[in-house]
């Protein structure tokens, strides 16, 4: 009995392994051992800025797919894109580098509390009762979600309004993904006009809850001469990348035309400027008269 | 008809977590986002309907000849986790897409209970071949069930107030308890 047991596990087990090792020879699956080099030359933040699940799965597209640039990584900027171009035998290309960019401006619009919120201190929890406290429903609520899932301790909260810091932002998007009000969004930093603000309402209902809101009249969208402005979602966009191109002949007519002062020119060089001038995404009134004028 | 019931039996009235309490390792491990309970889920449909195949197999061609059926339990383990380990290597090169969503999931089921006590159960019932596969779809398809359902209300703990010595693991495993004991609903609807 005792020997039947031990000869037949023996021989399954002896079995199963040869099965086994067969396999592992004839399904081997070939890794390029470049991927693995590319992996090391990543930030390993795994932010998933690059549109993959993290650094090893972009290092592995990169290597595989010849139509995938080597530019993706945001984290890393230029240095990477450029140590990635080599590794790979790729254009570099030129990556135009963004910055998280938030479209509220409520402190100044002043938007009233619907209601005290004392619930849990989290964004997505506040927009689950009744749209959030805020009266208006597209606001920034505060909370700090995106500052708790920002990879780079990039934002904080102040003023009840989250503040980017340029110089730590990477431009993974984490924040912009995290934020339950669409309120993040990722702009060129060469960006010429930010919009800022991001309802959805038409007119009286945006005037009755904020001072600073869009209310939707199409000046912007009318008087560009580059077609760049249009609305999506009933919100106004931006193609930045048109806007750059037509370039400042335009002498920003969409920020002059604009009523509600919704859409403001930021001197490109501030939103790369230190933190310690800060209003990067928050511009005093007199800066955009400056502008204006 | 019959197949009817017996998966109406498998997935609910005896379900293989919340009634027979098998696999409660992955239930609590991989229930806290419902993308991966699905992955979780499908990857144990997909090796308990191989393991039971191939255990009916050995146990009809191998340990019953030799009257070798008390080895049962060793025999079906060792079976069980090379058969995945062969699945994980086939799947990476022959089935790239699959080896992706299922991939991660493969190692942590080679010695899954759910996948051996479906193979164990069917011999017990003494169930034909044809009859043990669909009783695995159905007990797999179960266990995705419970995976899913947890995975739910696990998604809704992130936003609601829960005492903090509550938090995590306690609650998880009040709330298999609370599911488990709704699930005894089902009892004596079919045997």
């Amino acid at each position: 009995m005792i020997t039947a047991s031990v000869v037949t596990l023996f021989s399954l087990g002896f079995v199963s392994a040869g099965v086994l090792a067969i396999a592992s020879k004839v399904l081997y699956v070939e890794e390029d051992p470049r991927i693995e080099v590319v992996t090391e030359a990543l930030p390993g933040a795994n932010c998933g800025g690059c549109g993959f699940a993290g650094c090893e799965a972009y290092a592995a597209a990169v290597i595989n797919d010849p139509d995938m640039p080597p530019n993706k990584c945001c984290a890393g900027g230029p240095d990477v894109a450029a140590r990635v171009a080599e590794l790979t035998g790729k254009a570099a290309g030129d990556s135009d580098p963004q910055v998280a960019f938030r479209r509220c401006v409520k402190v100044e619009g002043k938007v009233a509390k619907k209601f005290e919120y004392f619930g849990i201190m989290s964004c997505a929890a506040a927009k689950m009762v009744q749209d959030g406290p805020d009266a208006c429903k597209y606001s920034c609520l505060g909370f700090g979600d995106c500052v708790r899932s920002c990879p780079f301790d990039a934002m904080w909260i102040e003023g009840d309004l989250v503040h980017i810091s340029p110089e730590k932002c990477t431009s993974c998007g984490t924040c912009v993904r995290t934020c339950p009000n669409s309120i993040l969004e990722l702009i060129p930093r060469r960006a010429r006009v930010q919009v800022f603000c991001s309802s959805q309402d038409k007119g009286k209902a945006v005037k009755d809850v904020c001072e600073a809101g869009c209310i939707s009249c199409g000046a912007c969208i009318k008087k560009c001469p580059a077609q760049c402005i249009s609305t999506v979602d009933e919100r106004i966009v931006i193609d930045h990348k048109a806007c750059l191109a037509y370039g400042p002949s335009c002498e920003e007519v969409c920020v002059e035309k604009c009523p509600r002062n919704i859409l403001r020119c930021l001197n490109p060089d501030m939103i790369s400027a230190a933190p310690e001038t800060e209003p990067a995404t928050y511009p005093e009134e007199s800066h955009v008269a400056d502008l204006q004028a | 008809m019959e197949t009817f019931l017996l998966f109406i039996s498998a997935i609910f009235v005896n379900n293989i977590v919340l009634a027979q309490y098998l696999g409660n390792c992955p239930y609590l491990g991989c229930s806290k986002e419902k993308g991966v309970a699905f992955g979780m889920g499908a990857a144990v449909i997909f090796v308990t309907i191989m393991a039971t195949l191939f255990t009916y197999l050995i146990q009809a061609h191998v340990l019953i000849p030799f009257h070798l059926a008390y080895l049962q339990t060793i025999v079906f383990i060792l079976v069980i986790a090379a058969l995945v380990q062969f699945v994980e290597m086939f799947l990476k090169k022959m089935v790239p897409p699959l080896y992706k969503s299922l991939g991660i999931f493969l190692p942590l089921i080679t010695t899954n209970c759910a996948v051996l006590g479906v193979a164990i159960l069917v011999q017990r019932k003494e169930y034909d071949l044809v009859t043990s596969v669909l009783y695995a779809v159905a007990a797999a398809a179960g266990f995705l069930l419970a995976l899913i359902l947890m995975a739910g209300i696990r998604e809704r703990f992130e936003i609601t107030r829960i005492p903090r010595s509550m938090r995590g693991v306690p609650i998880g495993l009040v709330m298999a308890g609370l599911m488990s004991l709704a699930f005894m609903a089902f009892k004596g609807m079919i045997a």
